[in-house]
């Protein structure tokens, strides 16, 4: 007996399953198709497609009036269900018809979710649903400006699209890289610059915080840094909500979509569901493999055969010409799991595969995309590769092929690419020389000067020697940064600086990291070395500091925190320390003290407690004392000619203009100071990274004293005639030193390694130089010369609390 | 039998941070790796009973902020040279949500 189908939405499921039922048992229901949009099934992926003009809509198409009419499928489009009566088994539609059902089927699909931005109601702002917002997106032209908020897979497809047309676009994602369910940084930070070759402007970590209108339509989009970004259009691709309301309406369980057991049935055994609509087994599907196994397992339930939906491993690949990635299965870290990580910074090849158990259960890969099904195929068939595990990386051609080779990077640095900064020697000057004959280090030194001056470029002029002779050049053992890379700190400077590489992920990618994302030992080198080499480009990642520098405090051995304001030039007042004794009081703490950098500490605070013993002391005027921090410590002083009988100078005044001048900067390591006012030195300046010594005549300045693990006396950098000179001499050595420096080797280990001549050359003799050096500290300093405490009070208190307090349930 | 309780929104702990959670048997870290994957041990280091909260998260395991021994997210083991083992717990990430195991957490208590 024929039995009476309704299908409610006509998506990719609902036509997958349709078919299925036609071709196997054409006489078994008679199908009555209800769709909301006013047309039938098309393949809905293929919008993408659509919108950059490589498709037209006609060409997607799958299912037409003629074929419909064909199987004898009764299509109510454009109509909605109003109404669904599960005791007497009927559906009223939008009209008031009322339709009898033997079965039911929900594939009322998903919503596109938008987020409840002030101004998300104004006309010109969209979705990237159907094929209307399509229409939409391709009425726009090189005249126009889209903003796309969603850094995911549709939102960068939509991005593409509109661009491959001239539209300017900009990409607005709330998360630190693209893609980020699908991709690891590493292979966001390739994806992202290709989308800017595309002429994309892409915004990463961006909150988007209103959207701003003129007479009821969009204008701009505003950012909750100030940033406007005008737009004609903006499209929200932030995410799909499956659409549950009339089966919520009907009675019917639900959860987030609606619940369905492995047959595809709902809580009513006469309702099925397919498609994003559904929850199966916890999980939802925005993608259409899984769909599809869904539909088929629906029509086979409905005609009483036996079946089953399991839920599979399911691949990513982005819809963008000239954008080749891919990613499988589970790329998480995690113990008992290794990561092979394959980089080709020539061609922009990213490859990672994540093993456990001599399995691999996940794999990402950008740029060459080739061999994604091999890999894809071993994550499914979970193959034992501990046989191949050497080769894997390179794909299946490569099996029983040579091991990686560790100079790629320096290998695929063109011949433009400057080795040796002092002298501006290029790779292809240095290749040329070898060929002519110079074949090891000291020979390439004279002839074409490289490494012959500071000497932070050997290695790399190592590499390439050793990648011009082979096997003939046997290459010198040298201390790589950590087990995460073999580059030498020197290596990685001077690529972050030649590469222009400005995030960490581009410096991963760029120089062969090995692991994902790095370990103690370089993140925090690195992160200085990109705020020290690009201060306005790069973003501080409070992550990859010591905890010290991440909550502006010195943490102790049983985990509390020391707390020292700043107390310039050593000098305090009656306010000052009045609210330290307060403080001190009121936050109970065990111990305070006098220390040698002529300030006061206060011992023994409560981590949760800090945002609020800042704010005491903000409030009298103190600001952190950095006594935590690779960075400026203090300037320590003595009297001088305010009150003792032999000062020479003004020393505690110059102390204080230069600790106003160098607070908040950071280093490679600490810097202290001290500034005395005569030759008797009372503030002990011959043993800091800079002394200043007063004399009748002017300020000698010296440097590269230490009073640590080694005891060094400062040798003499020059005698400044003027205060503004010692001042300029002294800011112009710390940038040398932070432009120059290994990550964690005091001034006095820098100057070793350099030379005190070349320092001088630059600090001392050559003026434009100096100029040049005080310059870009100071547009470091616009970024960092700040009190880190008074910005943590305001904006990341919370960050410094419990996450939560279960104190309460654990007694119950 | 496991008895899930909602603790906080999964943005709370930063990528490759972590935050503490307080019981009346001390804190619990939970950590949040790169890959938004979510871990919760105690926040005591078997060395010298470091605050691993306030260590450095990379792939999916911990440096000790006071001597840099390196332990492991997902089994609580001391990595490298060194020995010892840090107690997990259940914990997972629902709806954006992260939650953790209160049944187990009590039997800590009472351990």
């Amino acid at each position: 007996m024929t039995q009476n189908l309704i299908i409610i939405g006509a998506g990719m499921a609902t036509g997958r399953a349709i078919e299925h039922l036609v071709e196997n048992a054409p006489d078994a229901f008679n199908i009555t198709l209800f769709n909301a949009e006013p047309r039938g099934n098309y393949n809905r992926i293929m919008l993408s497609p659509v919108l950059a003009g490589d498709k037209t809509y006609e060409e997607i198409i799958t299912h037409d009036d003629a074929w419909y009419a064909e199987h004898g499928v009764t299509c109510r489009f454009g109509e909605r269900v109003a109404k669904i009566d599960r005791a007497a088994k009927t559906v009223t539609a939008a009209n008031g018809d009322v339709l009898p059902y033997d079965k039911l089927i929900f594939g009322t699909g998903s919503n596109p979710f938008m987020i409840p931005l002030p101004g998300h109601d104004l006309e010109g702002v969209i979705a990237y649903r159907d094929l209307e917002d399509t229409e939409r997106m391709m009425a726009m032209g090189p005249d126009n400006k889209v903003v796309v908020i969603g850094g995911g897979l549709l939102g960068l497809e939509a991005a593409a699209g509109m661009a491959a047309r001239g539209v300017d676009v900009t990409v607005v994602h709330i998360m630190g890289h693209l893609m980020e369910r699908q991709l690891d940084e590493a292979a966001g930070y390739l994806l992202r610059k290709a989308l800017i070759d595309k002429g994309i402007t892409v915004k990463c970590a961006a909150n988007s915080k209103e959207i701003l209108g003129e007479n009821g339509k969009v204008r701009a989009l505003l950012l909750d840094d100030g940033t406007e970004l005008p737009c004609d259009l903006l499209v929200m691709a932030v995410g799909i909500r499956p659409n549950i309301g009339l089966a919520q309406e009907a009675g019917l369980a639900v959860g987030r979509g609606i619940h369905v057991d492995d047959q595809m049935i709902t809580s009513d055994a006469d309702v099925l569901a397919v498609g994003e609509c559904v929850e199966h087994d916890g999980a939802l599907f925005g993608l259409v493999a899984p769909l599809y196994d869904q539909a088929v397992v629906a029509a086979q339930t409905l005609l009483a055969q036996d079946a089953q939906f399991v839920q599979k491993e399911i691949s990513t690949k982005l819809k963008v010409t000239g954008c080749d990635l891919f990613s499988a299965g589970d790329f998480a870290d995690g113990d008992g799991r290794e990561d092979i990580v394959f980089r080709d910074p020539a061609r922009g090849v990213y490859r990672r595969l994540v093993i456990e158990d001599n399995a691999v259960i996940g794999a990402v890969m950008y740029g060459d995309t080739a061999d994604s099904n091999w890999f894809f195929s071993l994550i499914k068939d979970k193959t034992d590769i501990a046989d191949m595990r050497e080769t894997l990386i390179f794909g299946p051609a490569y099996q029983g092929g040579d091991t990686a080779d560790p100079l790629l990077a320096v290998a695929a640095l063109p011949r433009d690419a400057e080795i040796c900064g002092c002298n501006g020697i290029c790779k292809g000057q240095i290749e040329d020389a070898i060929l002519a004959g110079a074949d090891d280090l000291a020979a390439v030194k004279s002839t074409t000067k490289a490494s012959a001056s500071c000497g932070t470029c050997t290695g790399l002029v190592e590499q390439v020697l050793a990648v011009t002779l082979g096997d003939d050049f046997v290459m010198p053992a040298a201390q790589s940064v950590c087990g995460c890379t073999e580059m030498t700190h020197e290596d990685v400077r001077r690529l972050i600086k030649s590469q222009t590489l400005t995030s960490l992920a581009a410096v991963m990618q760029e120089c062969g990291w090995k692991t994902s994302c790095g370990c103690h030992v370089c993140r925090p080198a690195l992160n200085f070395y990109l705020l020290a080499d690009w201060p306005l480009e790069y973003q501080d990642d409070p992550q990859s500091r010591f905890i010290n520098e991440r909550k502006h405090a010195n943490i102790q051995k049983d985990g509390t925190f020391s707390v020292v304001p700043r107390m310039w030039g050593g000098i305090t007042n009656g306010n000052e320390l009045r609210a330290i004794a307060d403080a001190a009081d009121k936050y109970n703490v065990p111990t305070v003290k006098v220390t040698g950098g002529q300030r006061i500490d206060l011992l023994g605070v409560k981590g949760e407690d800090l945002p609020a013993i800042w704010a005491d002391l903000n409030a009298v005027g103190m600001v952190s004392g950095h006594a935590y921090s690779k960075g400026l410590r203090t300037v320590k002083t003595c009297v001088g000619t305010d009150h003792c009988r032999f000062g020479t100078q003004d020393s505690t005044g110059l102390g204080i203009k230069l600790e106003k001048a160098l607070w908040g900067s950071w280093t490679p390591h600490k810097v202290k100071l001290a500034v005395s006012g005569c030759p008797r030195n009372c503030a002990e300046a011959t043993c800091k990274d800079v002394g200043v010594i007063c004399v009748d005549s002017g300020y000698e300045v010296s440097v590269g004293g230490a009073a640590g693990m080694d005891l060094k006396e400062t040798e003499a950098l020059a005698k400044a005639p003027t205060e503004q000179e010692a001042i300029d001499l002294t800011i112009a050595f710390v940038q040398l030193y932070r432009e120059h420096a290994k990550y964690l080797d005091r001034p006095y280990k820098f100057i070793a390694k350099f030379g005190l001549d070349w320092v001088k050359e630059r600090v001392v003799d050559d003026l434009d130089e100096r100029a040049a050096l005080i310059e870009r500290f100071e547009l470091s300093q616009s970024i960092y010369r700040k009190d880190p405490w008074a910005e943590h009070v305001t904006q990341k208190a919370d960050s410094y609390q419990p996450l939560a307090n279960l104190m309460l349930e654990a007694a119950e | 039998m496991t008895n899930w309780i909602d603790i906080a929104d999964l943005n709370e702990v930063p990528r490759r941070g972590a935050r503490v959670v307080k019981t009346r048997d001390g804190c619990v870290a939970i950590f949040r790796t790169a890959a938004d994957e979510v871990f919760a041990l105690d926040n005591v280091c078997p060395h010298k009973q470091g605050p691993l909260a306030d260590g450095i998260v990379h792939g999916a395991s911990v440096t000790c902020p006071l001597h840099n021994w390196v332990i492991s997210l997902e089994t609580g083991l001391v990595q490298g040279e060194d020995n010892g083992q840090v107690s997990t717990y259940p914990a997972r990430v629902d709806g954006g949500r992260i939650l953790l195991d209160a049944t187990f957490l009590r039997a800590r208590a009472v351990a």
